[in-house]
């Protein structure tokens, strides 16, 4: 329907009339200023309901002020510190190693034949197995180490790194290559200021996969085995019927994985800068 | 046409920039692309080529620039050593800054400064720091010839490289490339469809068909040349025959009565 308005404004003191004709809205309107906060602001506030009216039972789930007295306490005594050091050890060393692995397979696949030829085969079988499912050879092969927890983060990473990183450059469009050829420009000179920046969107969208992997992994590799680290916690806190500190490390992994992420995307902003739009 | 005041002995007159000797290129084995093409360009000779689509002034082009390593063919080709090429697109890298993609692959501790100037050259002094896609279509044409030019190029190729623009940007460009070429006296080969563009900017317009030289015009209209002088238009009309595009309605009419029979 087309509805006509008429109104003045009240801005200026002349007679301006602001008049046109308006169709009903369809799509979703304007955005509700800090909307993202708003569910789980809802959600908490629905926890602290239920467990003040005794409607939750703190076995199911500790009341959010015990939750935050246990976060407090664990601090206190260096336990959560002790903890998350371990874990973020894990996750960045698995992160970093398979980071560059991948990165360096999806150049070298990426940038000959040869390379494509024997790399690309493995890595899509590779691909086929949940890494996760390599665990009992891992343990095998490496034991109940660190070293067995991040190779397992690392070879889950490499994956999304690798994929992404290799598909970047191959959608590199072919007419800077061709430009390069034009400006008489070397092949190390090449891989720099065509190959590397080119594919560096894809490689970044890989690193956004890798970190929810790399935690997705951590997790796994904690709570199978591990002595040490948030996972271990929530694992013996479980054992126990400790509700609160579970949530607690929940919360760690959250931020954890949030931290992370705001890393990959401040790069992200930082580096593709030539990609933002005017608007 | 200004003449080289070192060119004192007839010998060195006789010397050519590019010379093309029964140039073949083919895609398929159907039919080649380019029959036995002979062409010369001579030092600061701005020769036009144009021609239908697939009549392959696009791949002389290319293997002009080198860019036909995978194309059948043969034949001889003589270039300097010192050629750019302009695309259709300007082909700037996205993520360079403007003077970055102008000084792209020059070396030397004065590349920048080089770069700073090419870009005073086209006017785009003070977007040295912008990105590509902040430019307007013709601001970023205008930087692929400050790109092309920076590298003071013997011979300049030019794959219609204003076809992607607005009549009136394409106009100024004109009027910019002849300025240029002025100055820089490179020799040019323009690609173009632009039977108009190809008598402003030329000396030298060569009709391409079925992959041979088929008509070669010098143009000597002088240095202003308007649509509205009678020669051009004569000029304009011979061109399009040349092309198949009869400027008379009726004949359009006929053939597409032929089509449809």
């Amino acid at each position: 329907m087309t509805t006509l308005l008429e109104r003045p404004t009240a801005a200026s003191a002349g007679p301006v009339v602001d008049k046109r004709v308006v169709r009903r809205r369809l799509g979703p309107g304007k955005r509700i200023p800090f909307s993202l906060a708003i569910g789980p602001l809802l959600l908490v506030g629905l926890w602290c309901l239920l467990s003040a009216t005794g409607r939750l039972d703190p076995r199911t789930l500790s009341e959010p002020w015990v939750v935050v007295e246990t976060a407090r306490d664990l601090i206190e005594n260096g336990r959560l510190q002790d903890a998350l050091q371990t874990s973020a050890v894990r996750a960045f060393a698995g992160l970093g190693l398979g980071t560059a692995i991948g990165t360096l397979l999806a150049l070298v696949s990426g940038l000959s034949r040869v390379g494509e030829a024997v790399i690309d085969g493995p890595i899509q079988v590779k691909r086929a197995i949940p890494t996760l499912a390599l665990l009992p050879l891992l343990v095998l092969w490496l034991g109940i180490t660190e070293e067995m927890k991040i190779v397992t983060i690392a070879l889950a990473v490499m994956l999304p790194v690798y994929i992404h990183t290799h598909n970047g450059l191959r959608t590199i469009d072919g007419r800077y290559a061709e430009l390069a050829e034009t400006v008489d420009i070397g092949r190390p000179q090449f891989i720099r200021d065509i190959v590397l920046p080119g594919a560096m969107p894809g490689f970044l969208l890989g690193m956004r996969f890798a970190v929810t992997t790399a935690l997705l992994s951590l997790v796994v590799v904690e709570q199978i085995n591990a002595t040490s680290g948030i996972g271990y916690m929530i694992h013996l806190a479980s054992s126990y019927g400790q509700t609160e500190i579970i949530v607690v490390g929940l919360v760690v992994y959250a931020l954890l994985g949030l931290a992370a992420d705001g890393l990959v995307r401040t790069i992200e902003r930082k580096a593709l800068a030539w990609r933002r739009t005017l608007g | 046409m200004a003449t080289d005041a070192g060119l004192t002995t007839g010998q060195l007159e006789d010397r050519t920039a590019v010379r093309v000797e029964r140039l073949h290129r083919s895609f398929n084995e159907a039919g080649g692309v380019l029959n036995g093409l002979d062409l010369d360009i001579a030092p600061g000779e701005f020769v036009a080529l144009i021609g239908r689509s697939g009549s392959g002034k696009s791949t002389l082009l290319r293997a002009l620039a080198g860019l036909d390593r995978d194309v059948a063919g043969h034949g001889s080709i003589d270039v300097p050593d010192r050629v750019s090429v302009v695309f259709q697109d300007s082909r700037l890298l996205p993520w360079r800054r403007i003077l970055d993609n102008v000084a792209f692959g020059l070396r030397g501790r004065d590349a920048r400064r080089r770069g700073e100037e090419a870009l005073a050259e086209v006017g785009l002094a003070g977007r040295e720091r912008s990105w590509p896609h902040e430019l307007s279509g013709g601001e970023q044409q205008r930087a692929a010839l400050a790109r092309s030019l920076v590298r003071d190029p013997e011979l300049l190729l030019a794959d219609e490289p204003f076809g992607a623009l607005d009549a009136l940007t394409r106009m100024r460009m004109h009027i910019l490339l002849k300025r240029l070429c002025a100055v820089h006296r490179p020799s040019v080969l323009l690609v173009t469809h632009d039977v108009d563009e190809a008598i402003v900017l030329a000396d030298r317009v060569i009709v391409l068909v079925d992959g041979v030289v088929s008509s070669d015009i010098h143009i000597d209209l002088g240095e202003r040349r308007s649509p509205g002088d009678p020669r051009f238009a004569s000029l304009r009309t011979r061109l399009l025959a040349e092309l198949g595009v009869e400027d008379d309605h009726e004949a359009i009419d006929t053939q597409d009565r032929k089509a449809a029979s």
